[in-house]
């Protein structure tokens, strides 16, 4: 096994690794300058020509662009290269507006390649690897992106996309898949499908490996999966206009590697706007240095996470973004408290007795917003007295409201009601009409 | 002393129409002859507790169904059907220290009348009532009452 896919740029010292960030973004500026209409107007706006780009620290004085510029040039409206030089499209569901569309040229397909190339060689992944990728293909970015960032460090792939979960669990025990890429929900799912089918993925099953994404998932649920599976769970990001799927977790499982010489990362105060400093939480923003068909230039993602330069264990230099806890745009307000769905996840986790499935339900009753917590037992957890699942929920209303600052309630559903999903999942339904 | 256990099946249900239908079908295919039955409930929810004549395959049904289903052991108390019955019983288990978490009551075609009750202390409560003599059920009366 190899340990890195490339040595020499993945250890390369953090102010080498910043004088190609410098290079690579002065030459950046003056691409979109010149290429993209759009940047040209959003600079002249902001009163910044491409020649005051000199070091790093000018970054600040670049505009923000944000998913709304690319929804409102729909579809190809910010792309840098003419229609000739695209060899794909990648086109968002959609879910909170207008798709957008992301449009690559040959460079930019290698270059995403490359980047998960590193990644999976980062968490073990290599020639010899049987990876199911079990993310939908097509439109979203999640199959075809892993599909050749796995073909780049030569592991088998076996293409199977997302659902017929039957033929999934029987494939990954004909073919002996090591590795397994799909959304944390739709493993739960299929695990709970391989119980029932008498399938333990432990004794039945080669597989040493997921790759979970494409939806937040917490340290808690991680912990989970693995002591049910024994398998490592690694998180991996990305999103579908900086390309799909990018970067993972080291071996390390101490935070994703951003491989500086494609991307720069910074962290901001979501409301001023503001840069802030290595290790505090903020908004995540990114800017691409090698895409060709359509850069961006601090591009809002509006994930919450921390920023860490830190030297990793595993040797690799580039910096590393903390578990994303949640996005900017999921936060519930209730009664002025800001929630995260993670944070409800992740107390849930923590208690044994709790199952894997839950659902958020907002209301506003009398002019108060109401919050309430549905949730599965695990089943060793049942006790036939009534006292004990009484005990049981106000135990989980009362770890909710320690963290939360909140009082929820909590209720019990039968095991299998709530909604199960293979794509990404909804765990919140809130029908206060604001 | 564990041939005097009975399995009492334990399951919860959701507070909601359907429900009950949804169990006394899945045990009608199964021909699974309910001997007592009764429901704790608490708001949203319900706890179903009953003994069957055949216990196993009452769980692997209510299971299979994607009940969250519980064996539970419990005993089965015969007395005959007249005054006193339950009081000595109980005064019998009270002294020796043990606390009755639940039980609930039948009457037969044979004119006796029948006691479940979970315990705290399954031993203790055994060595107790048959050292008073009071005779106790096990899965083989169960199936032929």
């Amino acid at each position: 096994m190899i340990e890195y896919w490339n040595p020499q740029i993945e250890r390369m010292p953090l102010d080498e690794l910043e004088l190609i960030q410098e290079e690579r973004l002065r030459h950046l500026v003056d691409y979109v300058y010149t290429h993209s209409p759009f940047y040209k107007k959003r600079f002249d706006e902001a009163g910044v020509k491409p020649e005051d780009i000199k070091t790093l620290d000018d970054l600040q004085k670049l505009p923000f662009t944000y998913k709304k510029d690319l929804r409102d040039n729909y579809p190809k409206g910010m792309f840098c290269v003419p229609d000739t030089q695209l060899v794909r499209y990648h086109v968002s569901s959609g879910t909170t507006g207008k798709p957008t569309v992301v449009g690559y040229t040959k460079n930019d397909i290698h270059e995403w390649a490359k980047s998960l190339g590193r990644a999976l060689t980062s968490i073990g992944v290599g020639r010899g690897d049987v990876l199911q990728v079990s993310y939908g293909y097509g439109l979203f970015t999640g199959g075809l992106g892993l599909h050749y960032g796995a073909e780049e460090v030569g592991s088998t792939v076996l293409p199977i996309s997302v659902g017929n979960t039957d033929k999934q669990l029987e494939l990954m025990q004909d073919l002996g898949t090591t590795t397994l890429a799909c959304t944390p929900s739709y493993f739960l799912y299929m695990t709970e499908e391989a119980n029932d089918k008498g399938i333990d993925f432990q004794k039945d099953t080669g597989l040493k490996t997921g790759i979970f994404g494409a939806e937040p998932w917490t340290e808690e649920m991680r912990k989970r999966m693995e002591d049910a599976t024994g398998i490592k769970a690694y998180d991996v990001f990305g999103t579908s206009e900086l390309s799909g799927p990018l970067f993972t977790e080291c071996t390390c499982q101490d935070g994703i590697h951003i491989w500086g010489d494609q991307f720069i990362v910074e962290i901001i105060d979501p409301e001023t706007g503001e840069t802030l400093p290595e290790g505090e939480k903020g908004e995540l923003v990114i800017t691409t240095l090698t895409k060709e068909a359509l850069p961006l230039i601090r591009y809002r993602i509006g994930d919450y996470t921390i920023l860490n330069k830190q030297p990793c264990e595993c040797g690799r230099t580039h910096p590393r973004i903390m578990r994303v806890t949640g996005r900017v745009d999921d936060m519930l307000i209730i009664r002025g408290i800001n929630v995260f769905p993670g944070q409800v996840e992740s107390v849930l986790m923590k208690i044994p007795e709790v199952g894997e499935h839950f659902m958020i339900h907002v209301d506003r009753i009398n002019e108060m917003d109401t919050m309430k917590i549905q949730i599965e037992m695990n089943d060793e957890a049942f006790s036939d007295k009534v006292n004990d699942i009484i005990f049981l929920e106000k135990k989980v209303a009362s770890a909710l409201k320690s963290v939360l600052n909140l009082s929820v309630g909590v209720e019990l559903v039968e095991n299998g009601t709530l909604p199960r999903s293979i794509g990404k999942s909804k765990k919140v339904i809130d029908n206060r009409k604001l | 002393m564990e041939e005097k256990f009975i399995k009492q099946i334990s399951l919860f249900a959701e507070n909601k129409p359907g429900r009950l239908a949804n169990i006394a079908s899945s045990f009608k295919e199964a021909s699974v002859n309910i001997r007592a039955f009764t429901i704790a409930e608490a708001g949203d929810f319900g706890i179903i507790r009953m003994v069957v004549d055949k216990p196993e395959q009452a769980h692997r049904v209510l299971h299979d169904a994607g009940f969250t289903v519980s064996e539970t052991d419990v005993l089965g108390i015969q007395m005959e059907d007249v005054p006193g019955q339950l009081a000595t019983i109980s005064e019998v288990l009270g002294k020796k220290g043990v606390n009755i978490d639940y039980a609930y009551a039948f009457v037969t075609k044979t004119e006796k009348a029948f006691l479940i009750i979970r315990v705290n202390d399954l031993n203790t409560a055994v060595e107790t009532l048959c050292d008073e003599g009071i005779p106790l059920l096990d899965m083989n009366d169960v199936q032929n009452i």
